[in-house]
């Protein structure tokens, strides 16, 4: 099951510099790892991030085996107009998801 | 003993209070983690418990907010006052959660340490975040506690140590890596980083049971809610934090 929290302002002034905050539940498991029965566990991580800003990409991440499971990605952007953003994390065994928020920006 | 215990602890208080959080004794990366929600990793969970709070389940059709409302109203407190004596035991909260499963939903228990039971144990101890914890007064509560303290001062496994060596005499000293705390239950249930999950108070006290190789009780064990209990009146008065961040 894939959960995912975003937190960044819902309002915002033009040119203002806005953090969002994309937290999302993945075990990230590395494939370094042994089970109980001694076998090693197949690898599954999330293998990129990207975010799009009414479909332009502002934000792109590759991530790896050292990266903990939930991963927490933060990051800056400037407002620049309202809109939606659109953000993906895919992975290991077809692992997909998408979240969209919207961003309303005021032009004072 | 125990008014001995009481007294103890109300004297330590009206002195300066050195019980100190396990919280106090992290790094300010981990204690950011726990300060702010947008980071915290157990707002996953939580906002799991929260949705099922209002998701019907079991032949009664009825969801938790049927009978309880707006959790942040009904279930302001409530963990503060957990475990408590119910229908001839004591039980801690997500027993509790379960006998309204059971009983009032009529739906099957959740299983425990499972995603569900943490998520919604921690939704509802996060409505008492700030609030002091105020151990039940009731007689059944207090034997439970008494004999917690029991355990709590008794020598175990092959190790052959107590929770109090540790966490009472050696709190602040190191253990290979890591800070000893003083092993106040407040900010239970916690996001673990070691476990990179949620875990209950349970998991936490078999963990250090396995630690110094003692037989493990089974989650539920009376004498796991005995000791919770008992850390409930031994962190009397300090402010809950669910959901923590542990290293």
């Amino acid at each position: 099951m894939a959960r995912a929290l975003i937190h960044m302002p819902a309002i915002a002034k033009r040119g203002e510099i806005i953090e969002i905050r994309a937290l999302i539940g993945h075990p990230m498991e590395t494939g370094y790892r042994v089970g109980a029965d001694g076998k090693l566990l197949a690898r599954d991580i999330i293998r990129s991030f990207a975010c799009r800003y009414n479909g332009e990409q502002i934000f792109g991440a590759e991530l790896h085996q050292a990266i903990s499971a939930n991963p927490y990605i933060a990051f800056f952007t400037i407002a620049t107009e309202s809109g939606t953003l659109e953000f993906s994390w895919q992975g290991d065994n077809g692992f997909a998801h998408t979240e969209k928020t919207t961003i309303t920006v005021s032009t004072a | 003993m125990k008014l001995a215990a009481f007294l103890m602890i109300a004297a330590s208080a009206l002195a300066a209070d050195e019980r100190r959080s396990g919280a106090d004794f992290m790094s300010p990366a981990t204690q950011a983690m726990q300060r702010d929600d947008a980071q915290n990793p157990a707002m996953l969970w939580i906002s799991g418990g929260e949705a099922q709070w209002s998701t019907p389940a079991g032949s009664s059709g009825k969801s938790c907010a049927s009978c309880h409302g707006d959790a942040r109203d009904s279930m302001r407190g409530v963990a503060a006052r957990f475990p408590a004596f119910h229908q001839g035991r004591t039980v801690n909260l997500n027993q509790r959660i379960n006998i309204c499963r059971e009983q009032k939903q009529q739906a099957k228990p959740l299983p425990v340490e499972s995603e569900e039971l943490l998520g919604l144990e921690a939704y509802v101890a996060m409505q008492s975040r700030g609030m002091p914890v105020t151990p039940s007064q009731d007689a059944g509560t207090q034997a439970s506690a008494a004999r917690g303290q029991q355990l709590y001062f008794q020598r175990i496994g092959q190790l052959n140590l107590s929770c109090a060596q540790c966490h009472d005499q050696q709190a602040g000293k190191r253990l290979a890596g890591s800070t000893i705390p003083q092993a106040h239950a407040s900010a239970y249930p916690i996001y673990r980083l070691e476990w990179q999950g949620m875990g209950s108070l349970q998991r936490r006290l078999r963990n250090c049971m396995s630690g110094v190789r003692a037989e493990l009780p089974a989650f539920g064990a009376q004498e796991l809610v005995e000791l919770e209990a008992w850390l409930a009146v031994r962190d009397q008065g300090m402010k809950i934090e669910t959901p923590g961040v542990r290293p």
